[in-house]
């Protein structure tokens, strides 16, 4: 039904003095994080004929809950009578936002199958590199340190990084070997960085481990041309070593 | 003129149970007493006086204290002397100041903030209830205060870095569905509070960043420590388990811990081991990351279990991994207060373990146990004086494990309950009936039948019968929520049969004005009054005027209120504080979304925001 709801602010309708039922959503946050559901009025009477079948169809199903009701229910001029099914009202049953917070990431884990890790849920980054025809993704959570992270890295891109690239300093399998991140970074030609939560760019290992996959929106490998700054010393110690 | 003697009623949250109250009717007409005597009393006098501060000493009831304050102003003022722990169950009706000012010797603070309702969303972020204020003013008022517990207030962790160093004997801190603090606070309260004895955090919010996380529990004294409550069982961020473990060894006082969800089972038992003289434990997850070794873990844990001789309540049980439920076998006969309601076990998960429960007394689950569960509940739990049925799917078109049945048979088999509260979608007036006829004893009674508006299932009609036996029946009865169609005829019930009553909520119900004026004209002890979404209006609003005063607070959302009766209101009582939150700032309609009123002796807050607009 979210659908149909967006076409109602731009219907021209019959409602209420004071607003409609889709305003809700500017104005005061009542407390966001706390399973705040915004309040969805169904103004069934002036829907398309679609509309009315399928609030129709629900109105039947709800039918045990206004027994003295014929199917289509009606809003806004009864004020003793029930709201039209499936409106979601906020704070309503009154459970308390932790309870229903905890016990929604529960059910969802508890769909899960046996054996996998149950501590914390994954963190899917999208990995691209400069040259690679696709993207990859990676799990940030099942490395514990830059250096894992780096080797499952050159493992996805291994086939696109030899060949072409390889003549013009150290091959990708060079690059992204067992090293401190420090001279992985200054020693070749490629510098992985990263697109953190503010949307910014940002090169891969000047923050703690942890702070980086919490902050970790996706990955991009980029050809030492690319990043600015780095690229000149990048190639210099390349062209030392070859 | 008004009711002097009125005091705040007691936290009833969860039974009734009575707390020291603090009486501001007070100062409304008797200002004079609040203030201090120009000069001192002659000696003869303050012999007199010196003698009832020590009589009064042993008064530890507020509502006792209340009454001895308003014989004369020697009792008055040896009163004020002599009270050591001072509730105020709504931080806006009254100032820090004249708290202190009156109250000199207080060790100990109860204060609760922000309505009820809050819990639920209907009070927007930033309405209020900030703890700073009266924060700096113990700091300056009260440098022996040694224990404070907050309820639904802001607390930030500047607050809690002053707490922790402005009071050299400070000894226990209660948080309780609190915000607006952090891991960064508990670090700073952790390492300066040398002698504390008990922190306890009770479903507060938690809003910080994975990456702002700070281990505060390596933070307590290296050395042996008195702690003997530490409960962080709603953190949402994972605790140092090293520093942790460390923290329960050279903390020989410990009594009641309760961990957070990270903690596995294999875990919780190294803890176990380290404390056997444990009373109260939260188990956090009870399950072990690593599925292939459960049985040596199972036998490890009820050896544990085994030890812990002295276990009476047990909670946790988060993401519980049912293999291990019998592992608690060794201490169930032993336990009176057993939290099943994080953990989703079915009835037969739940009947081998509560077979075993006969001294239970207080019971909280989820319904996924079913009318079955609560039925082998009533078979064994003859003890049991609290009931909490929680849903696991808390929506209103959920499908509902529990139903009359389950109630009927708690009732038929526990007849000593006390305290229920019940989520539902199918419930009869005849199981309400029968509860109210078996269960004499009960003081709180909460139905929430989830889906709006819907009747009796079985004769579809209202639920009015079954409340009105209720109210009718059980005599003792102070707090009860109602739920399910409900017409005026309900609330005539209430108001002529609830004359104990003092915590009411409703939601969804009633025909006309006359629903509230029954209950505004006919509950004489009623204290706060909650409702939502019910057609109540200026009429009925203006109908309860002879009684606002005595009471804590009374909250109307989405009902039939305009500016006009509230005003009116306003104007009449000069000393309720009369508020007026919009959810949408510029809407300035007539119609009154949501009305929040309080007495105060201070008159309107000057920290309201600006979606609140005070009459």
């Amino acid at each position: 039904m979210a659908s149909g709801l967006r076409m109602e602010e731009t219907e021209l309708r019959l409602g209420l003095p004071g607003g409609g039922g889709g305003g809700e959503a500017e104005g005061v946050k009542n407390s966001g994080k706390r399973g705040f559901v915004e309040i969805v009025d169904l103004k069934l009477q002036l829907q398309t004929p679609v509309g009315v079948q399928e609030a129709a169809a629900e109105a039947a199903e709800k039918v045990r809950r206004s027994p003295n009701h014929d199917s289509i229910v009606s809003c806004g001029s009864d004020p003793e009578k029930p709201s039209p099914p499936k409106a979601q009202v906020v704070g309503w049953p009154p459970v308390r936002s932790f309870r229903k917070n905890i016990l929604s990431v529960h059910s969802d884990k508890g769909r899960k199958e046996e054996g996998e890790k149950s501590s914390s849920l994954a963190a899917l980054v999208k990995v691209s590199m400069d040259g690679a025809p696709y993207l990859r993704k990676v799990d940030l959570k099942t490395h514990r340190s830059y250096q894992e992270l780096f080797m499952a890295l050159q493992k996805m891109f291994s086939s696109f990084t030899t060949g072409d690239y390889g003549s013009q300093g150290m091959s990708g399998r060079e690059f992204m070997n067992e090293r401190k991140v420090k001279d992985v970074l200054h020693g070749s030609e490629y510098v992985p960085t990263y697109e953190d939560k503010d949307g910014d760019w940002m090169l891969v290992g000047d923050v703690p481990w942890e702070m980086f996959v919490a902050s970790c929106k996706r990955l991009s490998i980029m050809k030492g041309s690319e990043a600015i700054g780095l690229a000149p010393r990048a190639m210099e110690k390349c062209k030392n070593k070859c | 003129m008004r009711e002097e003697r009125s005091d705040m009623s007691e936290d009833d949250d969860g039974g009734g149970e009575e707390k020291d109250s603090w009486a501001p009717g007070l100062g409304v007409a008797g200002k004079s007493r609040g203030a201090p005597d120009p000069l001192p009393p002659p000696l003869c006098d303050q012999v007199l006086e010196n003698v009832i501060e020590n009589v009064l000493q042993f008064l530890s009831s507020r509502r006792d204290r209340n009454a001895a304050s308003l014989v004369c102003r020697s009792w008055y003022r040896a009163e004020a002397q002599t009270r050591r722990e001072l509730f105020i169950g709504n931080c806006y009706a009254v100032s820090p100041r004249r708290a202190i000012d009156r109250f000199r010797c207080v060790r100990s603070l109860v204060l609760k903030g922000k309505p009820r309702f809050a819990d639920f969303g209907l009070v927007p972020v930033g309405w209020g209830a900030h703890f700073s204020p009266w924060a700096s003013a113990m700091a300056a008022g009260y440098p022996w205060l040694e224990k404070i517990c907050l309820k639904r207030m802001s607390v930030t962790d500047d607050d809690l870095s002053l707490l922790a160093l402005s009071f050299p004997f400070f000894k226990g801190l209660t948080l309780i569905c609190c915000d607006g603090f952090s891991t960064a606070g508990l670090a700073v309260f952790a390492e300066k509070c040398r002698h504390l004895r008990l922190l306890d955090l009770i479903e507060d919010y938690f809003e910080e960043e994975e990456y702002e996380v700070v281990d505060w529990i390596s933070k307590f004294p290296q050395t042996t420590t008195s702690l003997e409550t530490l409960g962080f069982d709603c953190l949402l961020s994972a605790v140092n388990f090293e520093a942790l473990e460390a923290l329960i060894a050279r903390s020989p006082a410990l009594r009641q811990l309760r961990v957070n969800h990270h903690v596995t089972v294999d875990q919780l038992r190294r803890l176990m081991v380290l404390a056997p003289q444990l009373t109260h434990l939260g188990t956090g997850s009870f399950r072990s990351p690593e599925e292939g070794e459960g049985m040596e873990h199972e036998a490890h844990l009820v050896s544990a279990f085994a030890a812990s001789r002295s276990l009476v309540s047990l909670s946790g049980f988060r993401e519980v991994a049912p293999q291990f439920l019998p592992a608690i076998y060794p201490v169930c006969s032993n336990i009176t207060f057993l939290n099943f309601s994080f953990a989703e076990i079915t009835a037969e998960e739940l009947k081998p373990v509560i077979r075993h429960c006969h001294n239970l007394q207080n019971f909280w689950v989820l319904d996924t146990v079913r009318d079955e569960g609560l039925q082998a509940v009533a078979a064994t739990c003859k003890d049991l004086r609290e009931l909490r049925v929680f849903p696991l799917d808390a929506t209103e078109d959920s499908e509902g494990f529990v139903s009359d049945v389950g109630l009927t048979a708690i009732s038929d088999g526990c007849r000593k309950l006390q305290s229920i509260l019940y989520f539902c979608q199918r419930m009869t007036n005849k199981a309400v009936l029968t509860m109210s006829k078996n269960c004499q004893e009960l003081v709180v009674f909460r139905l929430c039948i989830m889906g709006r508006h819907l009747p009796d299932h079985h004769t579809g009609e209202p639920m009015d019968e079954g409340f009105g036996a209720i109210v009718m029946n059980c005599k003792k009865l102070t707090r009860l929520a109602v739920s399910g169609l409900l017409t005026d005829k309900a609330f005539g019930y209430i108001g002529k049969y609830g004359k104990s009553i003092r915590t009411l909520s409703v939601a969804f119900a009633g025909n006309s004005d006359m629903g509230l004026r029954y209950v505004l004209e006919g509950c004489p002890k009623l204290q706060k009054l909650e409702i939502r979404d019910s057609p109540f209006g200026d009429a009925a609003l203006l109908s309860g005027i002879h009684h606002y005063y005595n009471m804590r607070f009374l909250w109307m959302s989405s009902c039939k209120l305009s500016h006009r009766g509230c005003e009116d209101v306003a104007r009449r009582l000069p000393h309720l504080v009369v508020e007026v939150i919009r959810d949408r700032p510029e809407a300035d309609d007539e119609a009154v979304e949501k009305l929040y009123m309080y007495r105060s002796l201070v008159g309107r807050r000057n920290d309201a925001p600006p979606f609140v607009k005070i009459l």
